[in-house]
């Protein structure tokens, strides 16, 4: 009888080493993938999750991973609701050996993640979106917003403005009016664009215009009313598109409309047709598929049967996929960072976060991963999560998105002001002690 | 003054558009008491549909073979035709097995109709924004604009001409043939309708078919707005006021309704907005047809609702 038992036990034995031998030798690393690809903004969405799915897929197939350590994309869908991506984040959080970083593509879920971030110790990368003052990294340790933030592109697109306008003087009398998406996202510039508003004497208004921004007339026609000098567009989804069209009806000049680098895709600008000609938008990474990159995940990643959606191999190097891209790039590039730092290969978030803190892509490593060009090199410490904060303003010319004017640098005095001033009021409320970075 | 005239006008010509929409409501729920959640949804789905025709998309992979591409006429047949099948399916499928059942059993039955046509036409056509190339005219009518200094837009003067039209074949289809007379009979009293020999099923088709022509024409002109897009089935929240105040049952009360909205909310938003943060006009909506709902519940032009102790 003894006997019997054991020899039922000896193949359950086998099977439970094997399953454990199979689970040392496929040791991955967790990404998750807060997909929109339904629902209203799903246009915007899917082009930024096939970016950033494809260059963890290439990485992957091309390279054997990281340091030969594979890498699990996760994907979970939130629809752009921030319910669902606090859902999404709960879900995933714990998947297989534990994400190690997330990157929302959403300001209202980056909000609701940001206090979770540091109790779970996992590491937020909202780039170029979510809580501009998590920029300061002395109070928020687990939050990274590289390369740059609302409040320096709205303050670097003012400097593009005063440029156009012979000289920051001559923004005296000016009038500059702000159409935002009623959210947290589309408030976030509100405050730096009123201090700038006092700094060079123009005058500000923001209008809003509520999710998802079907219907704009009532904002146009005020528009049309107070002839403002120069618009900028905090938009997203088919807010961009009406009010791109909306602006070309009432024949406001596409060369004084500038969006947020939300607003300034092929999906904003293709539905107006002719009359979105000369829309500008920020941007800090270049459109376009000519990069060795674009090469190689057509090779590695399409041609070889292994993208998630196979359809979009014509849309390779939109702008949104190449945003997709660049921030899985800068998240291997903190795995890599993490796995040098720590000296291991199993990369925890705590460990992943030491590699977004000391992270350093320089325009050498840009060339390595064939991106020679594509953005500008980014050096991240502890005191400060964004980075350098630059911005370029991009052109749609009918038919493609190209760069037309130099990186500008926020208005430092502005913006270092408001970081430090909001930042240290949510260490108050939330009793957080400064970190020491010296 | 000429910028308040502009603003009545954009008012009146943005409730033509909602007006089109709440269209698709009132003919259902007319014939059936069925209150279709779906209506936005069905909009997006025959949009869709329609520009996948036009642009020759291939059902399912999504890529574009331009040999496939119909011309505007025969994408427009066929786009009516796969509304006519949907409404022989739901039929079928749906209401056919819930007759008798609480209205609000029908009404949980076209919220899963709705959940389920998004994600059908996502599977089918996918969810990139489609350019509806119908040669609908775009922009500011240049003669208004040049001659008199006022704005206004085509697409939305051409909402305006099509919601008239639509309105005058609806009421000759409802007053003038027998079909209309059997769902307005259906409309009064099913069981009475039943007992004189109008097949409930037929009449349903027939219904659900209409609206969804009605939901075609929502979508082309608010998709020629924006684009096709999945947002387009949000369209549906911008009609549920215009129902409120102009009556759940009434055609011109969706007419009226609209026009009283898309007036009230533009002024709303231009002239009070300001001093109270603005992106008001949403919510301004329903509340204008929440203080109408005070004073006449079953709405403007609704039917009194009277019931027995």
């Amino acid at each position: 009888m003894h006997i019997g038992r054991s020899i039922r036990t000896v193949p359950l034995a086998v099977l439970a080493l094997a399953s454990m031998v199979g689970m040392a030798a496929a040791y991955e690393l967790t990404i998750p993938s807060m997909d929109y690809r339904t629902g209203p903004y799903a246009p915007n969405g899917i082009p930024f999750a096939n970016g950033w799915t494809d260059y963890w897929t290439l990485l992957n197939e091309r390279d054997g991973g990281i340091n030969g350590v594979k890498i699990k994309v996760v994907p979970c869908e939130t629809a752009y609701n921030t319910k669902q991506g606090v859902e999404c984040y709960e879900k995933t959080k714990g998947v297989g050996n534990g994400a190690i970083i997330y990157q929302p593509l959403s300001t209202g879920i980056t909000y609701q993640l940001i206090p979770k971030a540091s109790v779970d110790k996992i590491p937020i990368h909202s780039m170029g979106y979510g809580r501009t003052s998590a920029a300061n990294g002395k109070i928020f340790k687990w939050i990274f917003n590289f390369p740059a933030t609302y409040w320096s592109q709205a303050s670097a697109l003012v400097k593009y403005i005063g440029e156009q306008e012979g000289g920051m003087d001559k923004l005296k009398g000016k009038k500059i009016f702000l159409v935002y998406h009623n959210s947290a996202y589309g408030k976030e510039p509100i405050r730096t664009l009123e201090k700038l508003a006092e700094k060079h004497g123009f005058t500000y208004r923001g209008l809003a215009v509520d999710h998802p921004g079907q219907e704009q007339k009532s904002t146009w026609l005020q528009i049309r009313r107070d002839k403002p000098d120069w618009i900028l567009m905090w938009g997203w989804g088919v807010m961009n598109q009406v009010a791109i069209k909306e602006a070309a009806s009432i024949r406001y000049p596409m060369d004084h409309f500038i969006g947020v680098w939300w607003s300034g895709s092929e999906n904003d600008v293709k539905p107006a047709g002719a009359a979105a000609t000369g829309y500008l938008s920020g941007a800090f990474h270049q459109p376009g598929a000519g990069f060795q990159v674009h090469k190689d995940i057509i090779k590695y990643v399409y041609d070889s049967g292994k993208a998630t959606d196979s359809a979009f191999k014509a849309r390779v190097g939109e702008v949104l996929y190449n945003r997709g891209m660049a921030a899985a790039m800068y998240a291997s590039e903190a795995v890599r960072n993490a796995m040098k730092i720590h000296g291991k290969k199993e990369v925890t978030g705590e460990m992943m976060r030491d590699g977004l803190e000391t992270l350093e892509v320089t325009a050498e490593r840009l060339k390595e991963l064939g991106m020679e060009g594509f953005t500008y090199p980014v050096k991240i410490t502890c005191e400060n999560h964004e980075g350098p904060g630059l911005v370029a303003v991009q052109r749609w010319d009918g038919k493609k998105w190209s760069i037309i004017s130099k990186f500008y640098e926020p208005d430092r005095e502005v913006v270092g002001a408001l970081i430090k001033e909001d930042s240290e009021k949510y260490a108050k409320e939330n009793n957080i002690k400064p970190r020491d970075c010296s | 003054m000429m910028f308040f005239l502009e603003a009545t006008i954009a008012g009146l010509l943005a409730g033509v558009m909602y007006s089109l929409v709440a269209l698709g409501f009132v003919l259902i729920f007319k014939a059936s008491g069925v209150f279709n959640f779906a209506q936005g949804v069905m909009a997006l789905f025959a949009a869709l549909t329609l520009v996948g025709l036009l642009q020759g998309t291939v059902p399912f992979v999504h890529t574009n073979n331009p040999d496939w591409a119909l011309p505007a006429w025969l994408a427009i047949i066929i786009t009516i035709l796969v509304m006519i099948l949907l409404a022989v399916l739901i039929e079928r499928l749906i209401l056919r097995h819930l007759v008798n059942q609480e209205h609000i059993i029908l009404f949980m039955a076209t919220l899963g109709l709705a959940y389920v046509l998004e994600g059908a036409g996502d599977l089918i056509w996918g969810s990139d924004v489609k350019v509806l190339d119908l040669g609908l005219p775009q922009g500011a009518n240049d003669w208004l604009l040049d001659n008199y200094d006022l704005y206004v837009e085509k697409i939305e003067m051409v909402a305006a001409v099509t919601a008239v039209l639509l309105v005058t074949v609806l009421a000759i289809f409802f007053h003038k043939t027998r079909i209309g007379r059997a769902l307005r009979a259906v409309a009064d009293d099913h069981q009475a309708a039943l007992s004189v020999g109008i097949s409930l099923r037929t009449i349903w088709v027939i219904v659900w078919s209409v609206s969804g022509i009605v939901a075609l024409v929502a979508g082309v002109m608010w998709g020629a707005k924006s684009g096709i897009q999945f947002s387009l089935s949000l369209i549906a929240l911008k009609a549920l006021p215009v129902l409120m105040l102009g009556g759940f049952t009434s055609i011109p009360g969706a007419i009226i309704g609209g026009l009283i909205i898309g007036v009230g909310e533009k002024w709303a938003e231009i002239y009070a907005g300001p001093y109270i943060g603005g992106a008001i006009e949403n919510w301004f909506a329903y509340m204008l047809a929440l203080i109408f709902l005070l004073f006449r519940p079953q709405g403007l032009f609704g039917e009194k609702i009277i019931e027995r102790v």
